[in-house]
C-alpha cells in the first residue's frame, strides 16, 4: 500500500504536470463557466453538461489513457526493476491515471458551480449524480484504456481500437438497439431495453441522469417504468453495481495482463 | 298629458311598493341555542328578502329547498353538514345568495347529482366566501344566469376514483357565470362547464383533482383569466367550442401519460395569450383545432412543448417563448397546417448577422427523435444519447421523417418578456 | 551470484531462449554478447523480471526470483535507452527511485557528481539531452550501492568523457566486490573490462568461460577476430 501511494504520488505529479490535464481542466472549465455567463440559470448548465459528462468523459478519458500507457511504457520498465511487486505497480499505475482525470474533471466543472451555486436547493442532488456518473465514467474508461494498451504493444492499433469501443459504446450501440426495437415492436420491449441499457456504461450514466432532467418527458408508461425502476433502491444498487462492474472486470482483466506481461 | 300623468302616479306607486318590501326585509336569525335551530325550519318563516343569519353552530340537515329569493350569512362559518344522506343547498328562486358557510358532506350518487350547492333554472344568485367540503359536487349550476361564484374553498373527499366524486363548479346550460377566486381541489374536474356561454372564469385555483383541472365542451364565448391550473390528473380538456379568450393562466405540474397542460379539441377561432405552461408532460395538445391563436407565452420544461394531430389547420404560434422543454414540437405526420412565427426557442443555436433580432436561420420546432417515439415509445430510453443526437442533424440537413414545411423562419434570438 | 536453469521464452514462434542453464560469478565481470535477436537482451530482461519465462527458473543468492521481488534490492540496472516519465525532475526522479528502494547500503553520489549532475536537479527530464539522460540513467544505477549491476549498453549514447568515467566506474565497483554483468557491441570496451564471457547465439550459450580463454582457444590476436570465428564455426 505504501508502495502504491508512492507509485501514485510520482505519477500524479508527472501526469498533472502535463498539458493534456491541464487542458483537460481548463477546457471542463471554460465550457461550464461560459454556459453559466452565456445562459445565466444552473438548471440549463447541468442539462448542457450531460453531453460533456456522456460524450467528452469517455473519448478523452480512453484515448488519453492509452496514449499514456504507451509513453509511460519506460517508465514502468524503470519502475519493474525496482523492489516493486506487478499488482502493486498495476494499482499505482491505475490510480495515477484515473485520479487525476476525475480530478480534472471535479475540477473543472465542480468549481464553476461553487462559484455560482444552483437556483434551487434540488439541483443539488442532480449536479451531485452528474459529478459522480462523470467520475464513474473516467474510471471505467481509465479501465478499458489500460486494458486496451496492455493487450496490444502497437500504439497505433491500441488507439485504434481504443476509438472504436468509445464509438461502439456511444453510437452503435444505441443505433442497435433502435435497430432491435423497431424489429420487434410488437413485443413490450420496456424491460428488455432497461436490461441491455445496463450493459453499456455510458447509456447507464445516461439514463440516470436523463431520469433527473427529463422527467416530465418520461411520465408516459415507458417513462414510469425506467423511472420506477431506477428510481427506487433496488435499481439504484443495481446500476451502481454494473458502473462498478463496468470498473472492475476490465481492470482485473488487465491486472492478469499486467502480472504476466513481457516488457 | 293626462296618459303621461297616468303613467308618472304608476311609477312612483311602484317604487313605493319596491321600498315597502324592502324595509319589511327582516334578519332571521337560526341558531343552535335559540327559538330556530334549523335552516329549513327558517326558510319555511321566511318570504323573499330575508336574510337568514346562521351562527356558528353544527347544523345536521339535507335537501334544503330555497324557492325564495333569500339571503343565507352564516356568522363565524356554521357547518351545515348532509351527513352523505343526501344533497345540501338545492337553489330554484332568482337572487339567492349564500355566503360563509362550511358546506360538508353531501351524498354520492350514480342517478341525481347531489351537491353541496345546486342551482336549477335561477338568476343572480351569489355563492361567496364558503368553505364547500366533501360534497359530491360542490356547486352545481343547471340553467342558471347571472350568477357570481366567488371566493369559495371547495375541496373534495380524497378518493381515489373519480367515479365516486362529482366535480367542484359544474355548469350545465347555464350563461353568464362569474367564477372567481374559487380553491378547488380534489374534486372530478375543477371547473367543468358544458353547454354554458359567455362566463367568465378568472382567478381561480384548480388542483389536485381526479381529472381535469378544467374541463369544458360546447361552452361558446368564455373568458379564462389568471387562473391556475395544476397537478391535476389529466391536466386541463377543452372540447368542441369556439370563441376562446384564455389569458394570463398558468398550466403547472401535470404529469403523466394522458396529462396535457392544456389539450385543445375541436376548439375553433380562440386566442391563448400570456398564459405559462411549465412541467407538463404536453403543454398544449391540438387536435383537430382551427384558427387558434397562441400568443405570449411561456413555455417552459415540458416533456413536450406542443403535440399536434395533423387534423388542426390554421393555428398560428407567435411570440411565444419555448425554453428547456425536451421536445418542442411532435406532429402525428409529415403535413403540416400551423404556423410558428417569431417565437423564441432555447434550442435554437442559429445566429444574426443582420442583428434583426430575428435568426437568419429557420428553426425546425421537430426533432427525428420525437417523431421516432411517436410509433416505438421503449425508444424514450435512448433519449440523449449521441447516436440519436447524430440522426437528428443529419435528419435537419435532409429531412426524412419530420415536416419539411414545420419551421419557425424568424426565430427570435432573445425571449420575449 | 545469479544461477540461471533450464530457462526457455518463445515470442509466439519465436523461441528466442532455448534451454539457458548458466551460473553468473560473484564478484566478477560477466559481459553477455551475440548479435542482435540473439536473445541477450530478453536473458538480461528475465533476471531482472521484466519478462517471465516460460519454463525454469533463476535464483539470485539462492532465492528463486519468481518468489518475490526483493531481490531487486541488490540489482542496479541501466536499460539500454532510457526514457523517464517527462514531467518529474531529476531529482524527483532520484527520490522516487530512492523512495521505493531500501538503500540499506546508503548512497552513492560518484558518477552523479562526476557527470555534473547536481547543476540539473531541478530539471525536467523531457528537457533533457540524449546523453544527459544517458548520465542520469547510469548514475541511477549506481547510487544505491547495489551487490549486483546489470548494464544494458552502458557507454552507447555517452560522450567519450563520460563513457571512460563509466568504464572507471565499473572497474572500481569490480574492485569492491560487485558483481557486473554488461552488454556491449563494442568488443573492445568488453575486453578491456570483462573477465567472463557469455556468447550466446540463437538463444543457445556457445561460449560460457574467461575471455583470455576463448582468445587463446582461438589463437586470435583479438576479442573481435576471436568472435568473428566463433561466429563462422557455428555457420554464421
Amino acid at each position: 500500500m505504501n508502495t502504491m501511494l508512492k507509485i501514485i504520488k510520482y505519477e500524479l505529479r508527472d501526469v498533472i504536470r502535463s498539458k493534456w490535464i491541464l487542458i483537460y481542466f481548463a477546457f471542463l472549465f471554460l465550457i461550464t463557466e461560459g454556459m453559466f455567463q452565456f445562459s445565466g440559470s444552473s438548471s440549463k448548465v447541468l442539462l448542457s453538461m450531460i453531453n460533456i459528462v456522456l460524450i467528452l468523459i469517455p473519448i478523452i478519458t480512453i484515448s488519453y489513457g492509452i496514449i499514456y500507457m504507451y509513453s509511460s511504457r519506460e517508465f514502468t520498465e524503470m519502475l519493474l526493476a525496482q523492489p516493486i511487486k506487478r499488482k502493486t505497480l498495476y494499482a499505482g499505475l491505475y490510480s495515477g491515471l484515473a485520479l487525476p482525470l476525475s480530478i480534472a474533471y471535479l475540477g473543472g466543472v465542480g468549481l464553476p458551480f461553487i462559484f455560482h451555486g444552483v437556483d434551487e436547493s434540488g439541483q443539488f442532488s442532480v449536479l451531485l449524480i452528474l459529478l459522480l456518473s462523470g467520475v464513474a465514467l473516467s474510471f471505467v474508461f481509465t479501465s478499458l484504456a489500460v486494458l486496451i494498451s496492455l493487450s496490444s504493444d502497437d500504439k497505433v492499433k491500441g488507439l485504434g481500437i481504443g476509438i472504436f469501443v468509445w464509438l461502439f459504446m456511444a453510437v452503435v450501440y444505441d443505433g442497435a438497439l433502435l435497430f432491435g426495437s423497431y424489429l420487434l415492436s410488437e413485443y413490450p420491449l420496456e424491460k428488455p431495453m432497461l436490461g441491455m441499457t445496463m450493459l453499456n456504461p455510458i447509456d447507464l450514466a445516461r439514463v440516470l441522469l436523463m431520469l433527473k432532467f427529463d422527467i416530465s418527458a418520461l411520465m408516459g408508461y415507458t417513462g414510469a417504468v425506467f423511472k420506477k425502476f431506477f428510481g427506487g433502491p433496488f435499481g439504484m444498487l443495481l446500476s451502481s453495481g454494473m458502473l462498478l462492474l463496468w470498473i472492475l472486470i476490465p481492470y482485473l482483466i488487465g491486472k492478469s495482463i499486467f502480472v504476466k506481461k513481457d516488457f | 298629458m293626462k296618459s303621461i300623468f297616468k303613467i308618472y302616479i304608476l311609477l312612483l306607486l311602484t317604487i313605493i311598493i319596491l321600498r315597502q318590501t324592502e324595509l319589511c326585509a327582516r334578519d332571521i336569525i337560526v341558531d343552535k341555542s335559540g327559538s330556530l335551530t334549523s335552516i329549513n325550519q327558517a326558510l319555511r318563516l321566511c318570504q323573499s328578502g330575508d336574510r337568514l343569519i346562521v351562527k356558528k353552530g353544527y347544523y345536521k340537515e339535507r335537501d334544503i329547498e330555497i324557492d325564495k329569493s333569500v339571503q343565507i350569512i352564516g356568522e363565524n362559518f356554521p357547518v351545515v353538514d348532509a351527513e352523505f344522506k343526501s344533497g345540501l343547498f338545492h337553489i330554484k328562486s332568482d337572487g339567492v345568495r349564500i355566503e360563509g358557510l362550511i358546506i360538508k358532506n353531501s351524498a354520492m350518487s350514480f342517478v341525481s347529482e347531489y351537491a353541496g350547492v345546486k342551482i336549477d333554472s335561477a338568476k343572480d344568485c351569489v355563492i361567496k366566501g364558503n368553505k364547500i367540503l366533501y360534497n359530491y359536487f360542490a356547486i352545481y349550476i343547471a340553467f342558471g344566469a347571472d350568477c357570481i361564484i366567488e371566493n369559495n374553498i371547495i375541496a373534495g373527499r380524497q378518493s381515489k376514483s373519480e367515479t365516486t366524486s362529482g366535480n367542484g363548479i359544474h355548469l350545465w346550460y347555464s350563461k353568464n357565470i362569474t367564477i372567481t377566486n374559487n380553491k378547488i381541489s380534489n374534486q372530478r374536474d375543477g371547473i367543468y362547464l358544458e353547454f354554458s356561454e359567455n362566463s367568465t372564469i378568472t382567478n381561480n385555483i384548480s388542483e389536485d383533482n381526479l381529472r381535469y383541472g378544467l374541463h369544458f365542451m360546447f361552452s361558446h364565448r368564455c373568458v379564462y383569466k389568471g387562473n391556475i391550473f395544476r397537478r391535476n390528473v389529466g391536466g386541463v380538456a377543452v372540447m368542441y367550442t369556439k370563441f376562446i379568450h384564455m389569458y394570463n393562466n398558468k398550466f403547472e405540474n401535470n404529469w403523466g401519460p394522458a396529462s396535457y397542460g392544456l389539450l385543445l379539441k375541436d376548439i375553433n377561432d380562440s386566442e391563448i395569450k400570456y398564459n405559462t405552461f411549465h412541467e407538463n408532460s404536453t403543454a398544449i395538445y391540438l387536435e383537430n383545432t382551427m384558427r387558434v391563436r397562441l400568443e405570449r407565452n411561456n413555455i417552459i420544461d415540458n416533456g413536450w412543448a406542443v403535440k399536434i394531430k395533423s387534423n388542426s389547420t390554421d393555428n398560428d404560434f407567435v411570440y411565444n417563448n419555448f425554453i428547456d422543454n425536451t421536445f418542442d414540437v411532435s406532429t402525428g405526420s409529415k403535413n403540416n397546417y400551423i404556423t410558428f412565427r417569431k417565437n423564441y426557442w432555447s434550442k435554437y443555436s442559429g445566429y444574426d448577422l443582420n442583428h434583426d433580432g430575428y435568426g437568419d436561420v429557420p428553426y425546425k420546432p421537430v426533432g427525428l427523435f420525437s417523431a421516432i417515439i411517436e410509433n416505438n415509445s421503449p425508444a424514450m430510453i435512448l433519449l440523449r444519447s449521441l447516436f440519436i443526437q447524430i440522426l437528428e442533424a443529419a435528419e435537419k440537413v435532409v429531412p426524412v421523417l419530420t415536416p419539411v414545411k414545420l419551421e419557425d423562419v424568424q426565430p427570435l434570438m432573445r425571449r420575449v418578456k | 551470484m545469479i544461477r540461471i536453469e533450464g530457462i526457455n521464452k518463445s515470442f509466439g514462434k519465436l523461441h528466442v531462449l532455448k534451454d539457458v542453464n548458466l551460473e553468473i560469478e560473484s564478484g566478477k565481470i560477466t559481459a553477455v554478447i551475440g548479435p542482435n535477436g540473439s536473445g541477450k537482451t530478453t536473458l538480461i530482461k528475465t533476471i531482472l523480471g521484466l519478462m517471465k519465462p516460460d519454463t525454469g527458473k533463476i535464483f539470485v543468492d539462492d532465492k528463486d526470483i519468481s518468489k518475490g521481488v526483493e531481490y531487486k534490492n541488490k540489482i542496479g540496472s541501466m536499460p539500454q535507452i532510457a526514457r523517464f516519465p517527462e514531467n518529474l525532475r531529476v531529482g524527483e526522479l532520484i527520490d522516487m527511485v530512492s523512495d521505493l528502494r531500501s538503500r540499506k547500503n546508503g548512497v552513492d553520489k560518484e558518477l552523479f557528481e562526476s557527470y555534473n549532475l547536481d547543476n540539473e536537479l531541478n530539471k525536467m527530464m523531457g528537457t533533457l539531452s540524449g546523453g544527459t539522460r544517458q548520465r542520469v540513467n547510469a548514475a541511477l544505477a549506481f547510487m544505491f550501492k547495489p551487490e549486483i549491476l546489470i548494464l544494458d549498453e552502458p557507454t552507447a549514447g555517452l560522450d567519450p568523457i563520460s563513457s571512460s568515467e563509466i568504464k572507471d566506474k565499473i572497474q572500481k565497483e569490480n574492485k569492491n566486490g560487485k558483481t557486473i554483468i554488461i552488454t556491449s557491441h563494442i568488443l573492445s570496451d568488453i575486453e578491456e573490462l570483462s573477465e567472463n564471457l557469455v556468447f550466446i547465439l540463437e538463444g543457445k550459450i556457445i561460449y560460457n568461460g574467461t575471455v583470455k580463454g576463448l582468445i587463446e582457444e582461438k589463437g586470435k590476436i583479438n576479442l573481435e577476430r576471436t568472435i568473428a570465428s566463433l561466429m563462422e564455426s557455428n555457420g554464421k
